[in-house]
Formats: C-alpha cells, structure tokens, sequence
C-alpha cells in the first residue's frame, strides 16, 4: 500500500516535472537540469518568469496568487513542480 | 491620469496597487483596452518581484475616452506625448475641472514646468513628477519646482507620492532636468557609435553594463524609454538650448520613420518576442 502510494506520488511528480521541462525547452530552445537556477545563470529574467506564470496556470489548471506570487517560486523546474504540486492539492 | 500610453499605464498600475483608485482617461478606446490588460500584468509582475504590495486591496480602475473630472479627484497626472501644445490643452482642460487646491502633475521628461504653467490661470498648482519606466518598479522620482510652484503644490505631491510608496529628489526647473538632461544625449551618443561603426549594439551596452556597472545598456534603454519619445525629448532640449550634442543622430530619427520603436513595437535596437502584454 505504502509503496504503491509512493510510486503514485513518484509518477506525478515526474509528469510535473516533466511537463515543465518542455515547457521551458520549448521557449528557451535549450534543455534545462530539474535543479538548475535560472537566474543566476541569466536563463530567465521577471517578465519570462511571469510569462511562466500564467502558462503554469493554463497547464495545470492551478492560480498563483497573493505570496506564492513570489520569484523564488520560479528560480528553478524543482521550485516551480514544488509549488505546482502543493497549489494541485 | 491623463494618457494610457507606456507611462499612464504603468503609473496606473502602481496607484491600483497602493490601493489609490484611478480614471484612465485617453481619447484612443483601442489603447485604453490594451492599457488595462497591461495593468492586470504590471500588477502581478510588480508583485513577482516583491515591489508592490500583495496584501493590499487594489484601488478601483475607471476608463474613459472622455475628459471629465468633475467627480472630484486627489491629483491630475499628466502622461501624454510629448508635445508642448497637447499638454497645454490637457493641463487647460483639468484645471477648469477640478478644485483650486488640487496638484496638476506633469510627468513630461523634459519640457520646463514653466513653459506649461504659463497658460494656466493658476500656475502655483503645477509641478512635475518625473516618473521613469516601469513606474511600478521604480521607486524614486524626479520632482520638478518651477519658479512659480506653491510649496503647498509640493507638499500634496510629497504626500501622494508616500501614499504610493515612492521617494522623491526635488530639482529646479531647466530643460531636461537632471535626468533627461543627462541621460538623452548619453543615448543619442551610443546611437551614433553605431551609425558610425566603431561598435555594435551589443557591444556597446556591454561596455556599459560590465566596465561601468549600469544596469541596463543605453540601447536597451533607449528600447525601453521608446525611441519616439526619445526622439521627441532630443528635440525639446536642442529647442531650447542649441547645443548640438542634443540633435537626434539620423539613426534615432530613421529608426522613428520605420516605426522601430523599441520595445513596445517588438523592435528598436534589439528585436523582442511576442511576451505577455
């Protein structure tokens, strides 16, 4: 049961991801790493990051609003599935 | 606020989110639309970048084509083009409108606040509020006293601008002021380094970002600024004061006649994605 559940949550997580990863290999025309900070490696400046916004909430059907609103949200895929994940629950 | 174009807009969105209700008023319906789904954007990306409140409510938007202030409002911004002649009309036209005490702003980047005042009836209530673009994320402005400005002008001014989180340096009247005055011939010099082909665009603003620490190029500011009203601000100081090093080069004014405006028409120096509005 406990592993089944895991393995649930695994694969989730993995579509999440994954999903944001083409998303970004799409518009940066590069493929990122899950961990990799998007700013400080100037992939990314504030305007993208809310472009990113409002395509996360089309795809995933989730809002971010009020403090989630919040670049550090963004700084990376691992942030973003973070957030995606707990705003989908 | 008079004017829905890039700096109505944006200093639109910063009232809204400080909780100040707006009337955007603009003769053009088509830029009045495009000004208040730049607004929905402005607020969250200002909130993106932790420069504007998120737990405040937003103030009320109002738009409308016609000029009528006669609900009675806290300050007039001017924002429309830069053309001496239209921002008389506008500041004529609110002045009739609105009651003695209250400030008539204009946020022109470098017409001499007296040369406005000087068709008004009451000249003691302009004053000129410099607000630089986006005016969401900025949160200094150049405050403009003509000689004939009230103190007490400078005072509501003072205090709308802490109701809207914004500081203020207070400068004497002169074309271009501080910051214009600097920073225009600056970007009309980096457009004639390009027309003249010691460097590229790139790598002008490069120099200038890298070695200088400048946050942004002169090209990329003369993108963002808007390279018509750059254009128009050139003209303006070398109206008045003949020096040369303010006649826009032949780059800037071609890049005006080809409607390579900047940012807002996807092209200038740099070429921009399509983006969120």
């Amino acid at each position: 049961m406990n592993s089944e559940k895991y393995l649930q949550a695994d694969s989730s997580e993995d579509r999440v991801t994954g999903e944001l990863l083409a998303m970004l290999r799409k518009r940066l025309k590069t493929t990122v790493r899950p961990e990799q900070d998007l700013f400080t490696e100037g992939m990314i400046n504030s305007m993208f990051a809310l472009e990113l916004v409002v395509q996360i909430e089309n795809a995933f059907d989730v809002a971010v609003e009020g403090r989630d609103l919040d670049m550090a949200n963004f700084r990376s895929v691992n942030a973003m599935a973070n957030l995606v994940r707990r705003l989908a629950e | 606020m008079v004017g829905a174009g890039v700096m109505g807009t944006s200093i639109a969105s910063m009232a809204l989110a400080h909780g100040v209700s707006v009337i955007l008023i603009d003769s053009d319906a088509n830029q009045l639309d495009r000004a208040s789904r730049q607004i929905a954007t402005q607020l969250r990306h200002g909130r993106l970048l932790s420069k504007l409140p998120f737990d405040q409510p937003t103030g009320q938007l109002a738009i409308d084509t016609k000029f009528d202030l006669t609900g009675g409002v806290i300050a007039v911004i001017e924002a429309i083009t830069e053309n001496l002649d239209l921002k008389c009309d506008v500041l004529r036209q609110a002045e009739r409108q609105v009651d003695p005490t209250t400030p008539l702003i204009s946020n022109t980047s470098g017409i001499p606040i007296d040369e406005l005042a000087s068709i008004l009836t009451r000249p003691e209530s302009l004053v000129g509020a410099h607000f630089m673009n986006p005016a969401y994320l900025i949160k200094m402005v150049e405050v403009v006293r003509g000689p004939r400005t009230a103190p007490i002008t400078i005072n509501a001014v003072h205090n709308l601008l802490n109701r809207l989180a914004r500081q203020m340096v207070v400068v004497n009247d002169s074309p271009g002021f501080v910051t214009s005055r600097l920073l225009h011939p600056m970007l009309n010099d980096a457009a004639r380094i390009v027309e003249e082909g010691v460097a590229t665009v790139e790598s002008i603003d490069s120099l200038i970002v890298e070695c200088l620490g400048h946050s942004v190029g002169p090209l990329r500011t003369a993108d963002l600024i808007g390279i018509d009203n750059l254009v128009d601000s050139l003209d303006s100081l070398y109206e008045r004061t003949g020096h040369e090093r303010y006649r826009p080069c032949s780059l800037l004014v071609d890049k005006v006649k080809s409607g390579n405006l900047g940012r807002k028409t996807g092209c200038g120096f740099y070429e921009y994605g399509e983006g969120v509005e």
